[in-house]
């Protein structure tokens, strides 16, 4: 090797592509229970091993067992898993719908549930939440009327929206949940700006912004880290790795170099890498940021390691880029069943009883889709009028406008 | 010859000028191994090597700026944003240093890149895909902007792009892709196949940036449009039954005024169609423009048929979309029918 040998030009690649069989070797599992947990006042540079592990709360047999295992009640759980399981109820419904015809688009988030339904029992009813277009269940954890959802989706006369958005780009201010704008990553950058707020005004809640690992790459995910960590900012900067950006692996963004939590390092930040697939796990690192940035010490990054199960929308077809049974070889497992079995095995729930939930939840999406789809849908072309698109460009509809409308003939 | 659909085509000049010029490279979301959303990358990462045709993460400034310092280097980049609506992140590269590095450093520099990008609506894609921003590459001193309508246009002037000397940012509307389409969203698509302009030759050829097509002579009406509206203007025409001449300006900048104006002194009336927003769009540019040539040939008040100035709405696409009705009705206003 001399200096003058030729330069290569390394293109990061996925551990495996369609026909090859599933590697999840890169990614390292510890033994649930094995990450410490500081105090919330650890200073950010004495805790870098915690964005270089994975803090995991059930173990294979689903026991809770180590530091992060929460002070959780029973019935807290319990709600957690109906949530995820109306989650992916409402998924299997939308998806279905979309293909009938009755919307244009559907996102799933299957095999992701535990994350935004375990954050959203665990943050405050003031705090604000950042989501991406995978975070429904944070809505449904949270008791958001499913009909409401559901009318965004079809566009309908009922969609408080107007029709003016793509299916699934919500808006809940009641919820904590701020509209989506579906252009990646603008968002994080704005929940330090709502959580800067927060602290100016020596408020007493925070916020919460979620990107996926894919998204890390643009200038907002680093915008948000740097101006979190310059003011301190009360919010929590959520990474949601679920393994691939449609048909980018997480190599593509960087993700073979250092974890996606280890992006906090350099910025002072405080980094926790999570098994997102763990609702436990979940709810206690979601815990440990809250009440870190409620306390005046700052920002948290939280990288959840999981998997996306499905297409990366119905647009997507996965089986073009990946192999088509990776999600069964996923090592951190279906985060319903995880939760399910831990409920099951601390005798908190019964076969029956889960059984009994699934098909309440199922029936309680499905008599919301007839409601919902009774209010119209893309099928019987009962969707939101034309007058409303020129409202709300302005909050007093300027001459340019009106004289559009007008010629609108409306 | 063969027949190419227009992402086919659009893949087919990437080929080619893989082929031919080895500084030719290719990337962007999902380009690489999937072949692009729009599947115009398709086998080229198999065919080239993932050296010469990757994936990059998801960043619009990060890949317009790369493509910059490749460009500077001495490679041709053909970087490709995965919807028109998502170069916003990459503006600042794209304004402050694709388009002003030649002249800043007296030429000592340059940015041979072709930024391709879909454009427009018609797919319920609600805000976030379907926009339609040429006229703010237009306005950027150091642009070239360019919007085929056809497999064809699209392959040579593709080709055009990648050999020009100068950054390019190659519109490319999504709603053609399979096949023409006319505005009228309730009747079946004609693939490019059963379409005499579905008709491409495998290899290289070029259409000059500058120069606009006369898709349809006529003598009642001169129509400026591009991209999708060509063909909305050609079926609104044949439904008012207006002899119109309709211009497919193919590239925006430079603008091929020559047959602008040769146009609009025989028809001396004018109407522009554009799907972009109205208000600082780019039909005032030609509306500006057909004035200062053609003043004293004009016999009626220029008419532009656009977006409305509203972001684009997901569930009333087809009210937002200026369709053959309202393009219909602008020629008659026109041509006093
Ligand atoms: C600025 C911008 N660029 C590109 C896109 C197109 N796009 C939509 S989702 C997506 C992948 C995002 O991946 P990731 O951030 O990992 O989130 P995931 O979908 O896996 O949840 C891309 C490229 C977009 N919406 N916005």
């Amino acid at each position: 090797m001399t200096a003058t040998d030729p330069l290569r030009f390394h293109v990061p690649a996925p551990s495996a592509r369609p026909g090859e069989p599933p590697d999840f070797s890169y990614v390292a599992v510890p033994a649930a229970g094995a990450v410490r947990r500081p105090a919330i006042d650890a200073m950010a540079t004495d805790i870098r091993d915690l964005a270089d592990t994975m803090i995991r709360v059930l173990d294979d047999e689903a026991r809770a067992i180590g530091p992060w295992s929460p002070p959780t009640s029973p019935d807290d759980l319990r709600r957690g898993l109906r949530a995820m399981m109306k989650t992916r109820a409402y998924d299997d419904r939308m998806q279905r719908a979309q293909r009938q015809g009755k919307t244009s688009f559907y996102m799933r988030c299957t095999g992701e549930e535990a994350i935004a339904v375990g954050h959203a029992l665990e943050l405050g009813p003031r705090d604000m939440y950042f989501p991406t277009y995978r975070q429904q269940g944070w809505l449904i954890a949270r008791d958001w009327p499913l009909v409401d959802m559901m009318c965004q989706i079809f566009s309908n006369e009922k969609d408080r929206l107007h029709g003016r958005q793509m299916p699934v780009m919500y808006s809940a201010r009641a919820a904590g949940f701020v509209s989506i704008s579906g252009n990646l990553g603008t968002q994080y950058v704005q929940a330090v700006g709502w959580a800067m707020a927060s602290a100016i005004k020596g408020d007493t809640c925070i916020a919460s912004g979620v990107v996926g690992e894919g998204t890390t790459a643009e200038a907002d995910f680093h915008y948000a880290l740097t101006f979190a960590a310059a003011y301190r900012a009360p919010v929590i900067l959520n990474v949601v790795n679920n393994q691939w950006a449609i048909s980018s692996s997480q190599a593509v963004a960087g993700g073979e170099s250092a974890t996606f939590a280890a992006r906090a390092i350099g910025h002072g930040i405080a980094a926790l890498r999570v098994d997102g697939n763990d609702n436990l796990a979940v709810l206690a690192a979601t815990r440990w940021a809250r009440e870190r940035a409620l306390a005046n010490h700052g920002p948290t990054l939280i990288e959840w390691v999981t998997y996306r199960a499905g297409a990366h929308s119905t647009s997507d077809d996965p089986s073009k880029y990946r192999p088509a049974d990776e999600w069964k070889s996923w090592p951190l497992g279906d985060p319903i069943e995880r939760l399910a079995s831990h409920l099951i095995g601390t005798g908190s729930l019964s076969e029956l009883q889960q059984s009994e939930l699934q098909a309440e939840v199922e029936a309680e999406v499905m008599s919301a889709a007839r409601e919902a789809e009774s209010y119209g849908t893309l099928l019987d072309g009962r969707v939101a009028g034309f007058k409303s698109i020129f409202e709300d460009v302005f909050k007093e509809m300027p001459p340019h406008l009106m004289r559009q409308r007008e010629q609108a003939g409306l | 010859m063969a027949s190419m659909s227009m992402n086919a085509a659009v893949r087919s000049a990437l080929d080619v000028m893989l082929g031919r010029d080895d500084n030719v490279v290719v990337f962007g979301e999902d380009v690489g191994f999937f072949g692009g959303v729009f599947r115009c990358t398709e086998g080229l990462q198999a065919k080239y090597g993932s050296h010469r045709v990757f994936d990059t993460p998801i960043a619009e400034g990060g890949i317009i700026g790369v493509a910059v310092g490749m460009g500077a280097y001495g490679l041709r980049p053909v970087p490709e944003i995965q919807f028109a609506d998502y170069v916003y992140p990459g503006l600042d590269q794209l304004i402050s240093e694709a388009a002003r590095l030649r002249y800043r450093s007296a030429a000592e520099f340059t940015a041979p890149i072709t930024v391709r990008m879909p454009c427009g609506g018609g797919i319920h894609g609600g805000q976030t895909h379907s926009q339609s921003p040429e006229a703010l590459f237009t306005h950027v001193c150091g642009l070239k902007t360019v919007m085929p309508s056809t497999p064809y246009e699209a392959k040579g002037l593709l080709i055009a792009a990648i050999e020009d000397d100068d950054p390019v940012v190659f519109l490319e509307p999504k709603r053609l892709y399979n096949g023409p389409f006319d505005g009228h969203h309730d009747r079946p698509v004609v693939p490019w196949s059963a379409h005499p302009l579905g008709d491409v030759p495998d290899g290289y050829y070029t259409i000059p940036l500058g120069t606009a097509a006369i898709r349809r002579p006529g003598s009642d009406v001169t129509v400026l449009a591009y991209g999708t509206m060509v063909y909305v203007a050609e079926t609104a025409a044949a439904e008012v039954g207006i002899d119109a001449e309709i211009i497919d300006l193919r590239t925006l900048l430079p603008l091929d005024t020559d047959t602008i104006e040769q146009s609009v002194r025989k028809t001396g009336r004018c109407v522009i169609v554009h799907e972009a927003t109205r208000t600082s769009g780019f039909g005032a540019e030609l509306a500006a423009t057909v004035q200062e040539l053609c003043f004293y040939s004009l016999e009626a008040p220029i008419e532009r048929v656009t977006g409305w100035d509203t972001p684009y709405p997901h569930a009333q696409e087809w009210d937002y979309f200026p369709g053959p009705a309202r393009v219909g009705a602008a020629l008659r206003r026109v041509v006093g029918a």
